[in-house]
């Protein structure tokens, strides 16, 4: 016992060490806070962009005076008599975006206007003109058909449908479309990491055995205690770096937003921007804003549960196909020929990553999704797809001691693949040969 | 110290060990002969406790071999290698450490194989910055810095230069001296001649042939001197009933060096008894067959052997 842990101490400590290590687990939140402040930025921009001069040529005589301009467009009433082909070019000329906007006679019956420009509008600045022009149509419609606005604005039944499931403690709040994304970055999330690390015990065992080191070792100690100590050795690399990430992201993340930009700012820019693509709505109620919204469905999610599922299946699911990946080094000379065992491997993984955005996410609790959620070398995606959807409870306990079960069992097929394998050299075995190797005496 | 008793170890398409029985005196330097492919890395990695016989008995020191006496063994593998970006210094202790050392033990003793062998130097460095020689170096230190009561040298010598070699050797017999008892394996006869007081040659799975170094030397003697003499004035031709001559430096009549095998029931003092009223003798020297020739001699027989057989065979049949 004693020497699994010089072996665990050993594998962690040369991995934590490397100045890639420390690299990787810097950069990675320093670009994630890179994509944050860039997106913010960004946002920040396009509403700069939006701003722009709209002189208005009214063939209708409709809208004067009802076209009011907004923080963005400036609404410039131009007299028909003015409107000559040189002085429209005049008026394209100035400072900043401007538009012509012809709003013919017959509006009425066409529904049609031109919005003249050397670039052409952004469809933010199309959409809202053509909202300005639709309210006041609307309005003139009204009033042809003898009906009060504010009648009209004053009959607004409002029903709002809220979610719920129906669990043991009674009824509690569902939010599909925050739990939607939590499973989808999760899938992600430990699709990437079952690879990466799994690739690391594949490379560290491949490392031993080329450089012939494998045979000192298990003279000392026996080759399951190497293959296990390697084996969690690296998976504690991966949770050191898990948490390493989560801490450093989220110091990072508020610093950014409290010192980057003024974070009000764009909130309140951001719900105006819905205000308006709401466009009639604007004056009937005050708007909640994507933020809020965002803000109350990621309320709904109950994350202490979903970190502990995700540790747990990260761990197991990393346990069992690590397993595989070493019996995989293990009869191997390098890693270009690593390719015919792999394919196994990859497939079951794969299969559920590309499943859970199609099926898994639309149909959490369906029976495709119960099935792939218990089988051990699938529920590590699957099961954590489901998770912000809810699960019942027997059914985290049974896939997880199926995941135990799993993992015991490629544990024990890779061992005795393993213990074989390291110390074929110069020679690639076959599928035939690995069977042969599963049932030689110790 | 080891008692090999009918080892057999079977792999899937080839027999490795057939019935091999062998007994390592302690303290003994033990030689493990044997052509490519014989079996003696089977035989090796079995008293390492890497790989399980599929049946017969080792004991060292009387006891059943069991884990408990991996911290005694020290083994150095023919393909031997090391943690290529790892520290020497670091590397050493977690290979002494996992002999069970303490790592505090452990410093001590590496620091003073170290100054011994003048690699003090050396504990930041890493392998990759290390020649092939150096690295050996490190590697027999590795093997032996845990005070093994048996240690295992699968071809010791190779990748050394000849400074090297002797101090390696020169290692292998003070720790052979301080009580160790070593098997040595290798393909250079001469430094099995040197160091070995027993050996063992394995050739196809089966043990052919074991025992002290001098005893089978005598058993392999051919009764053949070489005689070293002045040109004799009359012609030396063999004696009937007497001897025969293998070899003859120069002509009949201008003989100089004779190479002589002595018939059955005669002796070198009956042949002598011959020649010296004919000739001056300065030189006589037994010709004791080396390992080598002892060897090959062994290996080629046994692989012409299936073909003896069967001429034996058609020849009872014809009588």
């Amino acid at each position: 016992m004693n020497k699994i842990l010089l072996i665990i101490k050993r594998e962690y400590l040369s991995r934590v060490k490397k100045r890639s290590f420390l690299l990787v687990t810097f950069l990675v939140p320093l670009v994630i806070i890179g994509i944050y402040a860039l997106t913010i930025y960004l946002t920040a921009r396009s509403f700069e962009n939006n701003k722009a001069t709209v002189h208005v040529v009214d063939q209708s005589g409709l809208f004067a005076g009802k076209i009011e301009s907004t923080k963005n467009i400036t609404f410039i009433p131009v007299k028909t008599a003015e409107n000559t082909a040189d002085e429209r070019a005049h008026m394209l000329d100035g400072e900043g975006k401007n538009f012509l906007l012809i709003i013919p006679p017959d509006i009425t019956t066409s529904s049609h206007a031109e919005l003249i420009a050397k670039e052409t509008a952004s469809l933010t600045i199309q959409g809202d003109i053509s909202r300005q022009l639709e309210n006041v149509l609307r309005d003139i419609a009204f009033a042809n058909a003898g009906i009060d606005r504010a009648t009209v604005e004053n009959i607004r039944p409002e029903v709002t449908i809220s979610a719920k499931e129906i669990t043991d403690e009674g009824e509690k709040d569902s939010s599909a479309g925050a739990a939607m994304g939590i499973a989808m970055s999760l899938s992600i999330v430990v699709y990437i990491c079952l690879f990466l690390y799994g690739s690391q015990v594949m490379r560290g065992v491949i490392e031993e055995k080329n450089s012939r080191i494998v045979e000192v070792i298990i003279s000392s100690v026996k080759p399951f205690q190497l293959m296990m100590g390697k084996i969690v050795g690296i998976g504690l690399v991966g949770l050191t770096q898990f948490i390493l990430w989560i801490i450093l992201s989220t110091t990072l993340v508020g610093v950014a937003s409290a010192g980057l930009v003024d974070g009000e700012d764009i909130k309140t820019q951001i719900e105006q921007q819905q205000a308006l693509s709401n466009g009639e709505t604007q004056l009937a109620k005050p708007q909640m804003g994507m933020f809020g919204t965002v803000k109350q469905e990621l309320n709904k999610v109950d994350f202490q549960a979903i970190i502990t599922t995700f540790l747990l299946y990260f761990f197991g699911g990393y346990l069992l196909y690590s397993a595989l990946f070493a019996a995989v080094g293990s009869a191997v000379d390098s890693e270009t020929e690593t390719q015919q065992f792999m394919f196994p491997i990859t497939i079951p993984l794969l299969f559920t990553y590309i499943l859970s955005f199609g099926v898994l996410v639309n149909d959490p609790n369906g029976p495709l999704a119960f099935w792939l959620s218990m089988i051990p070398f699938t529920s590590p995606i699957a099961m954590l797809v489901r998770i912000p959807f809810g699960v019942p409870g027997w059914q985290i306990g049974l896939s997880l001691l199926l995941l135990i079960g799993g993992f015991i069992f490629t544990t024990w097929v890779a061992a005795r693949i393993y213990r074989v394998g390291i110390l074929m050299y110069g020679k690639k075995a076959s599928y035939k040969e690995l069977v042969k190797w599963l049932r030689y005496k110790n | 110290m080891l008692e090999i008793r009918n080892i057999v170890k079977q792999y899937a398409n080839h027999r490795a060990l057939d019935d091999v029985s062998i007994q390592v005196e302690k303290g003994s330097i033990f030689g493990l002969l044997g052509p490519n492919g014989a079996g003696k890395t089977s035989l090796i990695r079995i008293i390492n406790q890497i790989t399980a016989p599929d049946s017969g008995e080792i004991y060292f020191d009387g006891e059943r071999l069991n884990p408990s006496h991996i911290g005694r063994i020290g083994y150095l593998p023919e393909e031997r290698g090391l943690y290529k970006k790892m520290e020497i210094g670091e590397q050493m202790l977690y290979l002494a450490q996992l002999k069970g050392l303490s790592r505090k033990e452990a410093t001590e003793r590496i620091k003073h194989w170290f100054e011994k062998m003048e690699m003090q130097s050396w504990w930041h460095k890493k392998v990759e910055d290390l020649s092939k020689g150096m690295q050996q170096k490190v590697q027999f230190v590795a093997t032996v810095v845990h005070r093994p009561d048996l240690i295992i040298l699968d071809e010791p010598f190779s990748g050394f230069d000849p400074v090297n070699v002797n101090i390696i050797k020169e290692e292998i017999l003070s720790l052979n001296r301080s009580g160790a008892t070593l098997i040595f394996s290798t393909h250079r006869m001469e430094s099995v001649e040197e160091l070995c007081d027993s050996i063992v040659l394995i050739n196809k799975s089966k043990k052919i042939l074991d025992g002290k170094l001098s005893d089978i030397k005598n058993v392999y003697r051919t009764n053949t001197y070489r005689i070293a003499h002045l040109p004799s004035p009359e012609p030396l031709l063999a004696v009937d009933g007497l001897f025969t001559i293998e070899d003859q430096v120069g002509t009949p009549e201008e003989s100089t060096t004779l190479t002589v095998k002595i018939a059955q029931g005669k002796t070198i003092n009956d042949v002598l008894m011959y020649l010296i009223p004919r000739v001056q003798i300065h030189e006589l020297k037994e010709i004791i067959p080396s390992i080598h020739d002892i060897f090959v001699q062994q290996v080629t027989v046994q692989a012409s052997y299936p073909l003896l057989k069967h001429t034996n065979e058609q020849d009872i049949t014809h009588h």
